[in-house]
């Protein structure tokens, strides 16, 4: 059995579809005994959908320090 | 509350309205915002940027114009009274810059002119303008708007995450990039880079609870 620390950390990996299968397996199976991980994993997922659904953008941090850069000069 | 106040200048007796009741205090004393522009670039590029890349739809020009705000609120930073957030204010200048460049791609006269066909496909002439209505179940306007509008409002939850929870959130979400080249970036290891993730991610649950709808 594995503890509900590792649960989160193996459901937040699966966001990214970056969890093993085994590691799959071991998160269905502490689902089905513990209530609070079942919740958090299904608000976790529900994150992921509008995470993606908004079509999120963002400036990279190369372009962010050229920004602050140009910025800076003009303070 | 209304209080008699007695106005020695004029010699009259007036009614004013205090926030007593409300505030406890007088107007006056409530803190006002201020303007921090070293801070400016950490805390709202990223979402002024969406804001302006939902409208122009041109990553570059995007960039350009949040850079553009960043000095036009510079250089205006004494006309700022501090009764609205540092972000509103931002993004007031924000749309006055996406207006200015709508303007100028539009200069030419010939492009402000519409030109609508009947049938983009077919060659039929004729000008039934009832057929170019928009399609009132469609949904799809209404799903671009709410979607920029959420897109907003989890912009707004990240900046209120720690700085480097946020960066690392933005890598992996936004980004997409691998765990090995976040960790490489950012010098942490696999199960730091998870537990921030983890941090991040129940923080953004609460956020968006509060902020936008029942998650």
């Amino acid at each position: 059995m594995i503890s509900c620390e590792k649960a989160a950390i193996i459901c937040n990996k699966a966001q990214y579809s970056e969890a093993s299968f085994i590691e799959k397996l071991k998160l269905k199976f502490h689902l089905l005994t513990c209530k609070a991980c079942s919740k958090f994993t299904k608000k976790n997922a529900q994150l992921t959908t509008i995470c993606d659904k908004a079509k999120l953008q963002s400036l990279t941090e190369i372009e962010k320090s050229a920004m602050k850069a140009k910025l800076d000069k003009e303070i | 509350m209304p209080a008699i106040k007695y106005d020695y200048k004029n010699k009259s007796m007036k009614l004013i309205k205090t926030n007593s009741l409300i505030f406890g205090n007088d107007e006056k004393q409530m803190p006002l915002n201020k303007l921090h522009p070293n801070t400016w670039v950490d805390a709202y590029a990223d979402y002024l940027f969406n804001y302006a890349v939902g409208r122009v739809s041109d990553a570059e020009i995007a960039r350009d114009l949040v850079q553009e705000t960043f000095f036009a609120g510079l250089k205006s930073a004494k006309n700022y009274k501090g009764d609205a957030t540092e972000r509103t204010w931002l993004i007031a200048i924000l749309k006055r810059k996406v207006i200015d460049h709508y303007r100028k791609i539009n200069s030419k006269k010939g492009k402000a002119e519409v030109r609508m066909n009947y049938s983009a496909s077919s060659d039929s002439e004729g000008d039934w303008l009832e057929e170019q209505v928009a399609d009132p179940f469609s949904s799809f306007e209404n799903d671009a708007i709410e979607n920029e509008e959420l897109g907003l409002a989890i912009h707004g939850c990240i900046s209120k995450l720690p700085k480097k929870q946020s960066m690392v959130f933005k890598m992996k979400t936004i980004q997409g990039m691998s765990t090995e080249d976040i960790c490489n970036e950012l010098n942490i290891n696999p199960s730091n880079l998870w537990v921030m993730i983890h941090r991040a991610r129940t923080a953004l649950v609460g956020c968006l609870n509060q902020n936008w709808f029942e998650l």
